[in-house]
Parts: C-alpha cells; structure tokens; sequence
C-alpha cells in the first residue's frame, strides 16, 4: 500500500481526520482547504488518488472535477468525491461528470480507505499504480 | 233666383251630409270595414284638394285674359304624376316607414330631427298658405254674393259670412281631424268628405261645360268656330312664364302642405299611389277640358258680368240655369272648403308638433311622452292650431278687404312652399345633404321670397310701407322688391322664383359639402335615400295576413322554433282557425311582443313586430329604445368581461401561488440540503475521529485529547444548529411567545455584550457606546433583544476584518421609534451579498471559516419582526452597519 493522494476539504477537522486515517495506511496525503491551491497542485503532485469534496469555498468540487477531466493530463486521475450532501442528484451530477467514486459524509473509516485502495489500484491511471 | 236663406240651408245641409259621410266613414274605419274608404279611387279624389276655389273659379278667368296659360298649373302636378311617379312613391315610402305627420316632419327627420328645421318649415308653410285661405274665404264670400244677387247680399256684412264659414270649417276639422293622436295620422273621415266635394267639384264644371257646349253653343264644331274667333284664341304666348309656372306647380304638389297631407301622411296603401299615377292627371283633364269653352262663352255673353273669375258660376246664372248655377256653386264651395280643410289639418299638426309642444315641453318639462296628460295637451294644441290658423286666414282677409291682389296669391304661395323642394329633393336622393345646408336654403330662399313677393303683396293689400318698398329699404334700391338687384323685374314671380330658388339651392348644395352629419342625419339619411332597402311597402289591411308568415319566421329565431310553434299555434287555435298561423289582430300582436321582449327588450320586441306589420315604422325613438336596450346587454357583456378579467386574474394569481410554491418547494429541497450539509460536516468529524479512538493503534496522549476535543467541539456545533433551527422554525411559525417586561435598552445591550464575550478589555472587538442615549424605557421581551444585539456582535467578531475591529452601538430616539445602529470599521458586506445576508444558511464568503450555520441575521430579524420592529442593513461606505428598530409602543419616558 502507499502512493500520493492530493486531498482537497475546506472543513479543518475532516481535513485532519481524513489525513490521519490515510497517513496511517500508509498513504502520503497533501491536504488543501480550497480548490484553487489543489489544481495547481495535481500537474505538480501528479497523485495516485484525489479526495475532493463538493462543498468547497469560491468553485466547487464539481466544477474542480469538469475542470480536470477536459484536461487531458488529468483526464484519466481517479476522483473520490465526497459531500454533505445525501440527495441521489448529487450522487449522479458528480457520476456523470466523471467521479470515480462517491462517499456521502459521514463515512466510515474503513470505507474510505476501501474506496481509496480500489481507485488507486485500479487500471485507470495513466500513470496510476 | 234662389233666396240668401234658402242658399244657406243648401250649404247647410250639404255640410251635414258631409258630416255625416265622414262620421260614417270613420265609424266603418273603426270597425275595420274599409271597404271604398281604402280604395284607390277614394285616394285619387283627395288628391283633388290641389284644385282649390281658386282654380275652380280662376282657372276660366285665367283663361279668359291670358288664354292657355291656366293650363301650367295642371301641367306641372301632371308631369310629376307621370315623370316623376318613382319620387312620389319613394316620398310616400319614407312616409310610412317613418311615420311622417307632415312636410315639416319630413324635412326635420331627414335632417336629424332637427327642431328648427321643423319649425322654419312651418313658419314658412303658415306665412304661404294664410293669404290663400283668405282666398278660398273670400271665393266663398264672393261666390254667396254673386248667386244670392246684391239685394239680399246688401243685408249681410261679407265678413259676416266668412266668419260663419271659417267658424263652421274650423269645427269640421277640428272635430274630424283631431278626433285621436292616431299614430298613423291618418283621418278616414275626412278623407271621405273631401273625396265626395272632389266629385261633387268636377261634377260641377263638367255639368257647366256640357252644358255651355251643348246648351249655348251648338255642340263641339261650334264651340270650336266661338273659340277661334275669342280673344282667347289670340292671347299672348310667354313661354319662360309657361316654363316657370309649370315647375312652379310641379314643385307645390311635392312641398304644399295640404298635399303633402293626403298624398303620404293620409296614404294607406302604397299601390294606391299607382292608379292615382293616371287617374289623377285625368281628372286634372277632366276639370279643365271645359275651361276655354266656358271662358269663351262668357266673354261673349251679355250677362256674365264683368269678372271673368266667376264665369263659371254667372254663366248659367245668366242662362237662367238655377240648379245648374247651385251645383257650380256647391262645387265652388267644396273646393274651397276642402282645400281649407285640409290645410288647417297639416298646418296644425305642423304648428302644434314643432312650435306648439316643443314649447310646452319646455316650460313643463313633460318626461314620458306618452303619458294621458301629454295626449291630452297635443290634442288641445292641435285644435288651437286649426282655430288659429282659420283666424288668421279670416283676419288677412278682412284686412286685405276682399282685394284683388289675392289672385295672385295662389301662385306667390307656390312659391313659398317650392323654397322646401331643394331640401325635400336632396334630402330623399342625397346623402350627403345635410341640416346646415337644408337650413341655409330654405332660410336663405325664405326670405328672398318673402321680401320680393310676400311683403309687396301684403303691403298692396293693406296700403302699409309701400313707399319704403318702392324706395328700397335705407333708399337702397337694389334691396327694393320692384327692382331686386336692379333687375327691371317685367315679371316679379319669375324673377323671385329664379333668384330664391337658385340661391336656395346653391346654399343648399354648398352648407351640405362644407358641413358634416351628424350621426342621427347620417342614419335618417341613410333612411331616407336607402328607403326600400329599410322598409316593406304598407299593403293596407289586407297586408297584415301574409305578416303571420314573417312573424312566425322572426319569433322562431328569437324563441326558437319549438316555442314560437306552441305559441302561434295555441294563438291560431284561441282565434278559432284552422292550421298554425293565427291572425295577426292587435291581441295577439301584444302577446308576442311580450315574449318576444323576455328575449330581445321591450324596445326592440316592438319595433321588430312593427317592421313586419306596421311597414317599418321605427321611430327615432324606438331607435333609442333599443340602443338603450343594447347598452344594457353591452353593459352585461362588459360584466362578463369583467367577470372573465376577474377569472383570467384569478387564474394568473393562482399561477403566481403555484409558481411561488415550486419556488418554495425548492426553497424547501435547498433547505434541506443545507441542513444536511450542516449536520453531516460535523458529523462527519465526530464519527471519524471516534472511530480512531475506537481502534486499537494507539495514540498518544496528545492526539487523543485533541480528537476527544474535537469530537466534544462538533458535538457542541450540532446543538447549536439544532437550537437555532428550532428557534428560526418557532419564530417562523408565529408560535412564539413573548414575555415582553419593562426593561432599559442600555441594560439589554450590557447583558449582550457580556453574552458574546466582547467586554470591554476581554476579547479582540473594541467597543464604542453613549451610555446617555442609551437610557431609555422598553417594555419587550429583554431576552429576545439580547439575542439580536448578540447576533449582531458576534457577527462583528466574526466577520469584521479591520485590523483593530471596531464595533460602534448608537442609540437614536425618534417620533415614534427607537433605532440601535452596529456599525463596525471592517470592509463591509460586498453590495451584490447585501441582499442575501439575511436568507438562511447564507453566509459572506469572508465569513466560510467562520463557525455557525448562517442562520443568525435570518434569526435576528424574524425576533425584531415579533417585536414589531426590525431589522435592516443600512449600506454606508465604510463598515458593516445594521440597524435595530424598536416600536414607539414599546417606548415609555425614562
């Protein structure tokens, strides 16, 4: 296990919860408060995985996502977004905009670090692995 | 020789004989049996009224000293007769179809009821035709004289006579002509008298003319050798005079008002018009093929006397032919009488119809014309009318003192009444034609007939201003009649006739091109030129049967044809008859005119009956009628409207609700949403943090303690939202109560300002107070204002991002309010977030990191709401500044 993940949550506690849960998994996680640090961030970082939560400050973690996925360097990078928000339409919007996975908050520990080794195992990445 | 006695109890019994024709006629007229009173011929007759004593008796006098011409008089009613049948029938038309009383109505009704059309027109028929009723008074006078013989006739004043005639005439009329306001103006009785003095007239110069023709001369080739050898034979030929008077008589038979009378108003049935079309110039024929013999034979004979207008009645004198000369007298008389009669009869409806009533109205101010008293007073109006218009015929007799310039009133009196033919013409055949121009003519043609020939002959007659007439008016001789604009007039009549009429008729033309309709002439116009497109011709009494048809017809599409079925056929059936169609009689009429008016108004329930059974009768006050009833249904169709406005408004309104209810039903989902995000970020944290602890990896002492205190945190934040949305959602409700106390404003801010931990010295805000204004009396609930000022300087905590935060508390007193204003000294709320800061869980973007859900201002001001003031941001330049208001209510003197 192990691998880069760029985590991206304006709320300060979930932002450390999520990074200590993924740092001890062994994981190297750079957390962000704001989208605008974070795109700048992936062409750097080149994760494994990226966290993004929806509801963030100034644009949102969808538009972040649309945003990443005409980009053709970032076209294929796994996305776990997660929100708030529990209504099925988000669930969808974020889907069809290219989301590799959807965790509704609150979310289990285990959960997560599940849906983080599947997306960063899986053959998606062009550089993933 | 017959006795002046014996005359008299002739003329007696002979005005009782045609009492009692016309008494026996209007009974039979009453009870419906027309028989010969509504025949053409009985029609035909009464038109004879236009050969009056004057042309019974001038006519060979005319003859006798200027030939032929006697003839225009005739040749122009002929010609009209037979040329111009199309005007008569279409005058008699308009006639019916609008109930025309007279010549006056008929022009005031063409030109939009105009009341002083009417009344110039009557003037104008009363001033032509009193100097020739003086002449028929005076014929009368003259003829009793001649035959009662200057013995008997020396015991009794000539006025006398008159007066007995004009007295005995004027009651004739009264009693026949006024017997009811039929509104048809017909008078069956006097119609039937003056048809029986028709023939009595003309059996009277015809039994002279046989009898000169066959009893003094030998036979027709000797009259024929007497005439060419006459004086007759060899008078003077004049052809404008020819020409003028022919016209000029053309023109009375369509403008006299005697004629007038009982050619249309006295019409009962349009096809009497076409046997009268040729038996009426036959008669003219026949009352004058005799004229030229008996002229001849009486200037030829010894005891004829020296005035040839009584030729007719001195021959046969002469010849000792008693009875003979006592039937041309009879027919003097009728001819007169008849003529007089008549006369009266239009003259007073004319004058008591547009002088008399119109007045009385006035002055009494009568709304319901139809009332019994209103009857009443037209009837009186009528008779006073006849009376004075025969008292006025009688005085200008006795002031012209039997003169001999009335001979030539009869033609000056043509003239008069021909000044209505320019407006009569253009009115039936122009549209265009309009009230200006008709009293512009008319006005205009008046007064020049009345200063060349009216005025002359009154002043020769009576010997008054005729150096002033001679002179011209201010010595202006152009104005003077004899030489009108110093025309050497050789023929006065000619020359009034062209001047009169042709102005007449050019300020006729041109008032009509330069002036405008008005709508009602437009309509009446439109009436008069379009007549048979807007009327049915009137068939009599026999017309009203094939009428059943076309009332079924009309019924059915107004009561549908199940309806008008049942109710003709129970009508047929109460009448007795067989089959569906009932007789029209006045009962049935009524009855369904009343249920016709359930549907379409009483108004037009009646004029639409009348169409088919009266022959178009619709007055303009039917026409009022139903335009009243229109505007009802257009002012029920405008309540429809209003009721459909109203519907259409209901519905956009209901459109606005439902729109308002998607707005909040997604208010609603947007809300929830907010309020999971809201509850789910916090509990996002404890749940993650709890499970750390829950596992097994250790942690350090430090971590622990900082998870736990997070856990114990977000714990803490939930509570809080879930306070705040249960006070918004109370608050919201109404369902809060207050505990409103006497409390002072300085002490609620103090408590506030301790709440939100911003004392002075303790915390980072810095606060700037007036405790003097601050001293003031509420009664409100302390707790709930406390809340707000917390609200408020919390947020100032929160958001105010000045270096050194700075929060300013003014208190302001004013009529009938208190306002607390919080401003602080950071950059303020940006403008496009200004008007969303109070919606819930909206937040600046400045104020993300901050906690607390967004639901305080939103808070703040549903409390202020309940306290019955409020609570605003008030944009200033600098700083975030947000006003308190509080209620005078809540006031009380410190």
């Amino acid at each position: 296990m192990g691998g880069r993940i760029l985590l991206v949550e304006d709320e300060g506690n979930i932002l450390e919860a999520i990074t200590f849960i993924l740092s001890r998994a062994g994981w190297e996680v750079q957390g962000h408060g704001n989208g605008a640090t974070a795109l700048e961030a992936v062409g750097r970082v080149t994760p494994d995985v990226l966290v993004l939560d929806v509801m963030l400050p100034g644009r949102s973690g969808l538009e972040i996502l649309r945003d990443l996925r005409a980009t053709p360097e970032t076209a294929d990078l796994p996305v776990l977004m997660l929100t708030a928000k529990g209504q099925a339409k988000d669930r969808e919007t974020a889907m069809e905009l290219g989301a590799n996975a959807y965790l509704t908050k609150p979310f289990s520990n285990a959960e997560l670090l599940e849906t983080v080794t599947r997306l960063a195992e899986a053959p998606a990445g062009t550089d993933g692995g | 020789m017959l006795s002046f006695d014996g005359l008299v109890a002739v003329c007696v019994v002979y005005v009782a004989l045609l009492f009692g024709i016309a008494f026996l006629a209007e009974k039979r007229a009453t009870e419906g049996k027309a028989g010969w009173l509504n025949s053409p011929v009985t029609y035909t007759l009464s038109l004879s009224i236009y050969t009056t004593a004057w042309t019974f008796y001038g006519a060979v006098g005319s003859a006798a000293r200027n030939g032929l011409e006697f003839l225009t008089i005739y040749l122009g009613p002929t010609l009209v007769f037979i040329g111009w049948f199309w005007l008569l029938r279409k005058m008699v038309r308009i006639g019916r179809a609008q109930r025309i009383t007279s010549i006056a109505d008929m022009i005031s009704s063409r030109y939009g009821k105009s009341g002083a059309l009417a009344a110039l027109v009557t003037v104008l028929a009363v001033l032509g035709a009193t100097p020739y009723i003086a002449l028929q008074l005076q014929s009368v006078t003259l003829s009793f004289s001649v035959f009662a013989g200057p013995s008997a006739f020396g015991t009794l004043d000539a006025g006398q006579t008159a007066i007995w005639v004009a007295a005995g005439l004027a009651l004739f009329t009264i009693v026949f002509g006024t017997r009811s306001l039929d509104l048809n103006e017909r008078h069956p009785g006097l119609v039937s008298a003056i048809a029986v003095e028709a023939v009595v007239k003309l059996c009277a110069i015809l039994a002279v003319g046989v009898f000169v023709v066959w009893g003094v001369a030998d036979g027709p080739a000797d009259m024929l050798d007497r005439i060419e050898q006459s004086p007759v034979a060899n008078a003077p030929w004049n052809g404008a005079r020819w020409l003028g008077v022919t016209m000029l008589a053309a023109a009375a038979i369509l403008c006299l008002p005697r004629m007038f009378q009982v050619l249309v108003v006295e019409n009962s049935d349009e096809r009497h018009l076409a046997t009268a079309g040729w038996a009426f110039p036959l008669y003219l024929l026949l009352i004058s093929f005799f004229v030229v013999p008996i002229a001849v034979v009486g200037l030829g004979l010894e005891g004829a006397g020296t005035n040839p207008d009584l030729f007719v009645l001195t021959v046969p004198l002469a010849m000792g032919q008693d009875g003979l000369a006592l039937l041309v007298f009879l027919g003097g008389f009728s001819a007169a009488t008849s003529m007089v009669i008549v006369a009266a009869l239009a003259l007073s409806t004319m004058l008591s119809n547009h002088i008399i009533m119109p007045i009385w109205l006035q002055i009494t101010r009568h709304d319901d014309p139809m009332s019994g008293d209103m009857r009443r007073a037209a009837l009186t109006a009528r008779r006073l009318s006849i009376a004075g218009v025969l008292f006025l015929g009688y005085g200008y007799y006795r002031l012209s003192g039997g003169a001999d310039a009335l001979a030539d009133i009869g033609l000056i009196a043509f003239l008069g009444v021909a000044q209505i033919l320019p407006a009569l013409l253009g009115g039936i055949l122009w549209r265009g034609a309009t009230r200006v121009g008709a009293g512009l003519g008319i006005g205009a043609g008046f007064l020049i007939w009345g200063w060349l020939l009216l005025v002359p002959n009154i002043a020769e007659t009576s010997g008054l201003i005729a150096p002033v007439l001679e002179a011209g008016p201010l010595g202006l001789g152009w104005l003077s009649p004899a030489t009108p604009l110093g025309l050497q007039a050789t023929d006065p009549l000619l020359t009034a006739m062209v001047l009169s009429l042709g102005v007449n008729t050019f300020l006729f033309i041109f008032g009509s091109l330069v002036s405008f309709p008005s709508p009602l002439e437009r309509l009446q116009g439109a009436q008069f030129v379009n007549v048979y497109e807007h009327s049915r011709p009137l068939y009599g009494w026999q017309g009203a049967a094939g009428a059943a048809d076309d009332l079924l017809i009309m019924a059915q599409r107004i009561l549908g044809a199940g309806r008008a079925g049942r109710l003709f056929q129970s009508a047929a059936e109460a009448q007795g008859r067989g089959g569906d169609l009932p007789e029209p009689t006045p009962d049935f009429l009524e009855r369904l005119e009343r249920e016709l008016s359930g549907s379409v108004g009483a108004a037009t329930a009646h004029a639409m009956v009348g169409q088919i059974i009266g022959g178009a009768s619709v007055s303009v006050r039917d026409l009022l009628a139903v335009a009243d009833e229109t505007a009802q249904i257009m002012e029920y169709s405008s309540q429809l409207e209003a009721k459909s406005t109203e519907l259409a408004q209901t519905a956009a309104r209901l459109r606005e609700a439902n729109a308002k209810l998607t707005e909040l039903s997604r208010q609603k989902d947007a809300f929830l949403s907010q309020i999971s995000h809201e509850l789910r970020t916090p509990m996002t944290s404890i749940r993650a943090f709890s499970e750390i602890l829950m596992q097994s990896d250790p942690l350090d002492d430090a971590a622990r303690a900082r998870f736990s205190r997070i856990i114990h945190d977000e714990s803490q934040r939930l509570t809080r939202l879930l306070d705040d949305l249960l006070d918004l959602s109370v608050l919201e409700n109404g369902r809060v109560t207050l505990n409103e106390t006497e409390t002072r404003l300085g002490d609620v801010l103090d408590r506030a300002i301790y709440a939100a931990g911003a004392q002075a010295g303790d915390g980072r805000l810095a606060l700037e107070r007036d405790p003097g204004s601050e001293d003031v009396l509420l009664v409100t609930d302390a707790d709930r204002l406390a809340q707000v000022f917390i609200n408020l300087i919390s947020n100032a905590q929160k958001y105010c991002d000045a270096a050194a935060p700075k929060l300013t508390i003014r208190v302001r007193q004013l009529p009938g309010r208190v306002e607390v204003d919080f401003t602080d000294n950071g950059s303020g709320i940006p403008p496009r977030q200004q008007s969303l800061i109070f919606e819930k869980f909206a937040r600046a973007d400045s104020a993300k990191g901050a906690p607390g859900a967004g639901l305080g201002l939103a808070i703040s001001r549903e409390i202020m709401a309940r306290l019955g003031g409020g609570l605003v941001h008030v944009p200033s330049d600098r700083g975030a500044r947000f006003r308190v208001r509080l209620p005078a209510r809540a006031l009380r003197a410190a």
